[in-house]
């Protein structure tokens, strides 16, 4: 089978563009909270690869550095950790957070 | 007296057509929403089948804020760089009474809302609700919600709180919940002048397009979706979770590579992000579902995992709105006969039961797993599309090889063996019935 170069006929947007094109309505408490301590002994790292906001950073001493602000609520990140009590997963106060508009 | 008769958490599909049906029965209900209007954290892949609205909002089509209405429905099968397409398209899709139509959820969430405000239920937004409450027994008699002083008093809670339904699992209705169960939908909504959308999807006026899509995930399990809302066009991927944390690829990087196919890259080229979305879809069907009714309270929508994913049908806003229908009738009865143990409150179940909520997901039961198994995923797209490639390819002066021998030939090197063809084959046959 010949092989076809990929096309990519469209504009390239970076990571931060792409977030930038959702809303979010930020609430100063984190409704997210995670246990670095817990995470500093996990080799997996499943949230890194999975959320789709990108929110949670590797940081050069093995922990995760996390950062509740550009969260889409879906629950993926607390459905893929293997460590019990690692996160700690609830929804924003009411009328904060994730606002969809033409999804 | 308590605060309402009927409290709905969710004013999602499933929310607010619960909240219509209790407040015709004359019942007193609140529907609370956490988001600052409802649909504001609802995303989906992305069509509405409203035929089960014919009874609750008589000619819906009228005022709903539909998108377009899908006239052309296909499934694509992509492998690297080839793709089969079968695709079935009906005008009179397009026409009253309607099959299915693309929304955007923000704007078709909401204008159900108002259906159930006109109804006579009490919306309340932007109020997260954190818990339930419980009488004496352990009855479930209300909520707790982050406004100050916010606990809410009630005969019946209805919870239609989505997916990860914190309300269903405090209750006790989830055993345990497997994340594979589940799949991350992403999604990006792409603008374009919506003369070029009716060019390059060949519609016109409010008709649109609906490409359900197996493969080009990169090799992660689960599917994409394009489809043509009037001028952008939403384009996304499902993810099976354990296959995505296992994969090392994340989800945009997975959209990127969709894009590039070469047999979607024409369909969206020159367009620009206007909105990215993510969340997480109940996948597993009737494997995963949690029970449905307690003392107090009862599960509907996605909360109750109520969303199909059966390769060639995936619907979700239909069951949620039907399921909600019923719990909203069910939970009225209940509170007329001064009744709402779950005993009572069992007539929700059977109404499931009885109807295509159910019949449809235990039909279908086999057909999530075998979708989003390795062969179907990794295996069958190649082969699939590289046997009707050998079919349509002319190699003159060569004549024709036999078909047998193309599959054949085909399925070794896919690494696929004769009796785990035939095996997913049957499976597949009696799991569509």
């Amino acid at each position: 089978m010949t092989s076809i170069a990929r096309d990519t006929s469209w504009p390239e947007i970076s990571f931060e563009e792409r977030i930038g094109t959702a809303e979010f309505r930020i609430h100063e408490r984190a409704h997210i909270v995670v246990d670095g301590d817990t995470c500093r002994g996990c080799s997996t790292r499943e949230c890194v690869v999975a959320c789709p906001a990108n929110l949670f950073v590797p940081t050069s001493d093995g922990g995760i550095l996390f950062n509740y602000e550009n969260c889409f609520e879906c629950g993926t990140c607390y459905m893929v950790c293997n460590k019990e009590g690692a996160i700690s997963w609830s929804y924003p106060e009411g009328g904060f957070g994730i606002v969809f508009h033409r999804t | 007296m308590s605060d309402a008769d009927v409290i709905v958490v969710g004013a999602g599909p499933a929310g607010s057509c619960a909240a219509i049906a209790a407040a015709r029965a004359g019942r007193r209900v609140i529907l609370i929403e956490r988001g600052p209007f409802p649909g504001s954290k609802n995303m989906y892949g992305g069509v509405v089948y409203p035929r089960i609205l014919d009874e609750l909002v008589p000619r819906w089509w009228e005022t709903a804020p539909i998108q377009r209405w899908v006239v052309r429905r296909s499934t694509m099968v992509l492998s690297e760089t080839g793709a089969l397409t079968v695709d079935y398209r009906s005008n009179a899709w397009g026409e009253p009474p309607y099959n299915g139509a693309t929304a955007y959820r923000p704007d078709f969430d909401e204008w159900l809302s108002r259906q159930a405000v006109a109804a006579g239920a009490q919306l309340v937004t932007s109020t997260t609700v954190t818990g339930l409450l419980r009488d004496a027994s352990g009855r479930i008699n209300g909520v707790r919600t982050d406004r100050p002083d916010g606990d809410l008093s009630a005969s019946v809670v209805i919870a239609c709180d989505g997916v990860n339904s914190f309300l269903a699992k405090e209750a006790g209705l989830y055993t345990a919940t497997d994340p594979a169960n589940f799949t991350l939908g992403v999604k990006e909504t792409l603008a374009l002048p919506k003369h070029v959308i009716d060019e390059r999807f060949g519609v016109r006026d409010d008709q649109g397009v609906d490409i359900e899509i197996l493969g080009g995930t990169s090799g992660v399990n689960g599917g994409g979706f394009v489809y043509t809302n009037l001028d952008t066009i939403a384009l996304g991927a499902v993810l099976k979770l354990p296959k995505l944390a296992a994969q090392k690829k994340r989800p945009e990087e997975i959209i990127a590579t969709l894009k590039a196919h070469p047999a979607i890259a024409p369909l969206i080229e020159g367009a620009e992000v206007k909105e990215y979305s993510a969340h997480v879809i109940p996948e597993a069907g009737y494997s995963m579902m949690p029970t449905m009714v307690t003392d107090g309270m009862v599960v509907a929508g996605d909360a109750a995992a109520l969303c199909l994913a059966a390769g060639i049908w995936l619907e979700g806003v239909n069951f949620a709105m039907a399921s909600g229908m019923y719990a909203g009738e069910v939970a009225a009865a209940a509170v007329a006969r001064n009744d709402v143990s779950a005993k009572s409150l069992t007539a929700y179940t059977d109404k499931l039961n009885a109807t295509f909520v159910l019949r449809d997901h235990k039909k279908l039961r086999k057909v999530p797993g075998l979708v989003l198994s390795d062969r179907v995923q990794q295996k069958y797209p190649a082969f699939v599309t590289s046997v009707v490639e050998r079919v349509f390819r002319v190699d003159n002066p060569q004549p024709k090889p036999g078909l047998r021998r193309i599959v054949r030939e085909e399925r070794k090197r896919a690494g696929i063996k004769l009796s785990q063809l035939i095996r997913d084959g049957w499976t597949g046959l009696r799991g569509f019935g």
